[in-house]
């Protein structure tokens, strides 16, 4: 086998079908169709209606990424799929859809972890990753600190939220400020304008001891703050509310991501997750990791949400390592593991 | 002809290959639960058990229902992956026809019912031709208009107190489905007999539109 395999990675773990198409490290191709839209007036991603979306896009998607990429199915190396974490019915269309391409064409597949494959993605933007690193993936689905000594099947947890995810506490701020959902970019845009430090908000967890998150207290604070103003008849400064959450969320994940490099003797964070798009977050972390002597990679914020590119770049990984594929049988696993990076 | 017949709209995740005249080789697994990781192997061995290459395949044709949404969904989506990459049509066929299409209701109008959870059925009334009258419908099964009538599919099993008579099958049969498209392609106009490989969901999705943000403090 090649160590620049030709693999196709398919990613439906929550609202978007992704198709990527990757030659080893170097991006062919990175097609998304989003159910967002249909999602927004409920003000969080239904399952049953991002399954339905997920079935229809699938081979509009499939063909428009080998259309992108320039290549023939056939040329194909291998088919990599997201087994898990995410959405039980979600994974079920993307799984299934994999283990039928895989086998029209012939071709090895490979069920991976989301999570790892968010970490993988960075390869394709700033080359091979370091020999170990440590990783903040933060999104509406996840808020984790990983370790990961090898992306193709080394990566243990060294933290996650014990409630709400990082992005499920945007979406729920900016309900609450009256800005639509999802959440991070009204957020992160009203915050521009307003000051940081002009409401101290709770930073839950901060001195722990564990590298643990917790973001539902935060959220409550925030809620409370909002209604006091209200039952006062005072305005609500939004810039200033979002511009405070927006500033303890960034604070503490970005102190606990320092804090677990230095704990680790790791020298590399990477930073995925559609909250890796956040401007603040981005900024201070930037900042910290500067001071601490860290190296900060963060993919560019198409490839840190959800997409079939990380999905094939981590496939296209494990294939150049001769790791053995999954069988036809892989099933779809909800709750899959971070310790398990490729499913049997 | 070759073709590929698929159903996962009842708890049966059954997969054919037939030649247009007999089925060459079938598999049939009753397991509600694990649609995702039986589907893609049965479609494998069947090919394998028939001796013939998927190259060979001339077209699939795929239950669509009405059934459980995430059962259904991973047929669908197979058939169609299969489709666009071997470069051959899918076909759809209404989960409950094809189980009409095995029953032997001697002379009568009949009912096909089948588990659509929540406790509710997916129903639909057949004359003594075998064609479709009514439905295909979601309903409780006290609401359905039983009439007397013989009954197959698995609901006349689960609610056997409103249900007289209940004649076989329990499940489709994927050479049946195979058998139906076989007769629509020979008849020349097979796309007034088969759908497109659309699932029947008959109901929304189960969602509701937030109200005004609950309060947080006394
Ligand atoms: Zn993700």
């Amino acid at each position: 086998m090649t160590d620049r395999p030709l693999v196709l990675g398919i990613e439906t773990s929550c609202d978007e079908t992704g198709v990527g198409i990757v030659r080893g490290r170097e991006l062919l191709a990175d097609e998304v169709a989003s159910s967002m839209d249909q999602h927004a007036r409920f003000g969080g991603v239904v399952p049953e209606v991002a399954s339905r979306a997920h079935l229809e896009a699938m081979v509009p998607v499939l063909e428009g990424a080998f259309a992108k990429a320039g290549v023939k199915p056939d040329d194909i190396d291998a088919v990599a799929v997201t087994a898990g974490p995410g959405l039980a019915g979600a994974l079920m269309v993307g799984v299934a859809a994999a283990k039928a391409y895989a086998y029209a064409l012939g071709k090895p597949l490979y069920g991976v972890n989301h999570l790892a494959a968010h970490v993988a993605v960075d390869q394709l933007e700033h080359g091979p990753l370091p020999a170990s690193c440590v990783a903040l993936l933060v999104s509406g689905g996840h808020s984790s600190l990983l370790l990961v000594p090898d992306v193709t099947g080394d990566v243990s947890s060294l933290g996650s939220t014990i409630d709400d995810a990082a992005g499920e506490a945007y979406d729920k701020v900016a309900r609450v400020l009256g800005l639509p959902f999802p959440g991070g970019p009204p957020v992160d845009k009203a915050a521009r304008e307003g000051r940081a430090d002009a409401i101290r908000f709770p930073r839950a967890k901060l001195h722990d001891g564990t590298l643990d998150f917790s973001f539902a207290g935060l959220k409550t604070a925030v809620a409370r703050w909002v209604e006091a103003r209200k039952d006062a008849g005072e305005p609500v400064p939004v810039a200033d509310v979002a511009a405070s959450f927006q500033e303890a969320v960034a604070d503490v994940l970005t102190r606990k991501a320092v804090t677990a490099c230095r704990e680790h003797g790791v020298t590399d964070l990477v930073i995925g997750g559609g909250v890796a798009a956040n401007s603040r977050l981005r900024a201070l972390a930037a900042a910290r990791c500067e001071s601490a002597g860290i190296r900060l990679r963060v993919p560019r914020p198409g490839l840190c949400t959800d997409n079939g590119a990380m999905v094939a770049a981590l496939g296209a990984e494990i294939v150049a390592r001769g790791r053995p594929p999954s069988t036809l049988a892989l099933p779809a696993d909800s709750s899959l593991p971070i310790t398990e990076v490729l499913v049997p | 002809m070759l073709l590929l017949g698929l159903d996962t709209a009842t708890p049966a995740v059954t997969v054919a290959l037939h030649d247009g005249g007999q089925p060459l080789a079938q598999l049939v697994t009753v397991d509600a639960h694990r649609h995702a990781e039986l589907l893609a192997p049965a479609v494998a061995r069947v090919i394998a058990d028939a001796g013939v290459s998927r190259y060979d395949l001339t077209g699939i044709v795929a239950g669509v229902g009405p059934g459980p949404y995430t059962g259904l969904r991973v047929g669908l989506v197979t058939a169609r992956v299969l489709g666009a990459a071997l470069g051959i049509p899918v076909y759809g066929l209404c989960t409950l026809d094809a189980i009409a299409a095995d029953v032997d209701a001697g002379g009568g109008d009949f009912l096909v019912a089948t588990d659509a959870r929540r406790r509710e059925l997916y129903w639909a009334r057949y004359d003594a031709a075998g064609r479709r009258t009514v439905g295909p419908e979601v309903a409780r099964p006290a609401d359905i208009p039983v009439a007397g009538l013989p009954s197959a599919g698995e609901g006349p099993m689960l609610y056997p107190g409103l249900f007289p008579g209940g004649l076989g099958p329990a499940f489709p049969a994927a050479a049946t489905l195979c058998r139906v498209a076989a007769a629509a392609l020979e008849s020349g106009d097979p796309d007034k007999l088969l759908l497109a490989p659309e699932p029947l969901y008959l109901r929304r999705p189960d969602a509701r539109e937030p109200g005004a943000p609950k309060r947080v403090s006394q």
